[in-house]
């Protein structure tokens, strides 16, 4: 809408997904311990209750989308469409390997968080395809998602991070919003952190160790200047957020 | 539906407890928008027309939102509230009473938003903690009273209503 208000986008054809049901659902299968979330599901449904509660992560992010109007109104549907690379919900579906389910004309496909993402605001969909879905595992262990802003609310990130713990397998997982052209998946730091220390429940992680991380991590970060801040300040934020994340996931 | 199939037809907003036929208008055009020019309730107002400054809020379907937001024509089928249908044959809401009552209008440009947007809050949590009102106003902003006088506006409908 911000666009037809004051860019002057005239849109021809317009589809209202308001109706769909189907969109606006979200469930969680015992089974196999995921949480399947409708494109239209609004962010002040994922900020409290069950969806809080099974991935703590997303409802932190959703409660830092800008206003309650906002969160009201906007859905995992249109962060994925629009595909900003400071989309608060995109690091959060990075860290936990979330699967974009997609439809359109030729069927539906299932396409991993790796491989949806293609650049600032470039997206794998198709042509005449949308989102119908999205579904991310319910993890055993600690995960948050912290944002640097300039004020507390109804601010555009910085930079931002979301750190998932999995106790059971022993694995950390980062991703980073707001650093480079698309989320970035610290592949590098979480491996050389599994190879240094254990992750497993009741692991203890010392202050410099938790320090070293947070220089790898920002190691990993591609971020430039632009007029919200500059690439040092962000590098210097992601590290200090990953060092953060880690001792709290740890606490 | 495209533009021209839209060209005359006419679809029904559903207003403060009132069906409205919208004739003639554009696919595009915004409910704030449609509320204001084409249904004549001017109460919210349009300042940034980009979400950031709730001047333009109403309720719809049970939600605060920006009317600035929401296409006009996607809000069929949903019943919206604007400051228009808060009082009783015109009178003031308790709320509103109170915004007169602590100085919380100044030059009242964002008022209707915050008002609608107080009625909301108030509507789904009766006794919210400073931190939630701050929280649930956030999408608002005055450029006049440096908010505490609409905080305590707030304090002041929330005894009231205690007491009574
Ligand atoms: C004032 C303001 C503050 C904001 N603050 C934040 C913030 O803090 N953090 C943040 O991440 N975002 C923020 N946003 C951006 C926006 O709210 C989010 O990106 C939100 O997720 C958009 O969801 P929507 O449903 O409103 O999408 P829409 O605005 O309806 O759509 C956005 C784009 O996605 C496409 N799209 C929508 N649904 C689908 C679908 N199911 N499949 C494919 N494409 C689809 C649309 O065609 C469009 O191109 C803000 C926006 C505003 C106006
Ligand atoms: S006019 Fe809608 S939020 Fe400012
Ligand atoms: S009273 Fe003037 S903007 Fe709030």
């Amino acid at each position: 809408m911000v666009e037809v208000n004051l860019h002057g986008r005239q849109p021809q054809t317009v589809i209202n997904l308001r109706r769909v049901e189907e969109l606006h659902e979200w469930s969680h299968r015992h089974t196999q311990q995921t949480v399947t979330i409708g494109s239209a599901v609004p962010y002040s449904v994922m900020e409290t209750g069950k969806i809080a509660e099974l991935v703590p992560a997303l409802a932190q992010a959703a409660r830092t989308v800008g206003s309650p109007q906002i969160r009201a109104a906007g859905t995992l549907g249109g962060n994925l469409g629009t595909c900003s690379p400071a989309g608060d919900s995109l690091p959060v579906l990075s860290a936990l390997n979330a699967v974009i389910h997609l439809i359109g004309p030729q069927g539906t496909r299932d396409v991993a968080w790796g491989e949806f993402m293609l650049g600032v605001k470039k997206n794998a969909l198709g042509s005449g395809e949308f989102v119908h879905s999205i579904t991310v595992p319910v993890i055993q262990g600690w995960q948050g998602y912290a944002k640097v802003g300039t004020r507390n609310a109804m601010v555009i990130a910085t930079a931002s991070a979301c750190l998932v713990r999995d106790t059971e397998e022993g694995l950390i997982s980062i991703a980073l919003g707001s650093v480079g052209p698309t989320i970035i998946r610290c592949s590098q730091a979480e491996k050389w952190l599994r190879k240094t220390t254990s992750l497993r429940a009741g692991a203890q992680i010392n202050a410099d160790l938790a320090v070293e991380f947070g220089r790898r991590v920002s190691d990993e970060a591609t971020p430039i200047d632009d007029h919200r801040s500059t690439a040092a300040y962000r590098r210097h934020c992601v590290a200090i957020l990953a060092q953060r994340l880690l001792v709290r996931s740890l606490a | 539906m495209s533009a021209q199939e839209l060209g005359n037809e006419i679809y029904t907003l559903k207003v403060n407890g009132q069906s409205h036929p919208v004739k003639d208008a554009w696919i595009g055009e915004s409910l704030l928008y449609v509320l204001r020019e084409r249904l004549g309730l001017p109460g919210a107002k349009g300042a940034c027309e980009q979400g950031e400054c709730g001047s333009c809020t109403v309720v719809m379907d049970s939600q605060a939102v920006c009317s600035c937001l929401v296409m006009a024509a996607a809000a069929v089928d949903t019943e919206i509230l604007t400051v228009e249908g808060l009082g009783e044959n015109g009178s003031l809401t308790d709320i509103q009473q109170a915004f007169l009552a602590a100085g919380g209008v100044q030059c009242g440009f964002c008022t209707p938003g915050f008002i609608v947007a107080v009625h909301h809050l108030l509507d789904s949590n009766p006794e919210p903690s400073d931190d939630q009102i701050r929280e649930s106003l956030s999408g608002n902003i005055c450029r006049c009273t440096g908010y505490g006088r609409i905080l305590e506006a707030v304090k002041i409908v929330i005894s009231q209503r205690d007491a009574s």
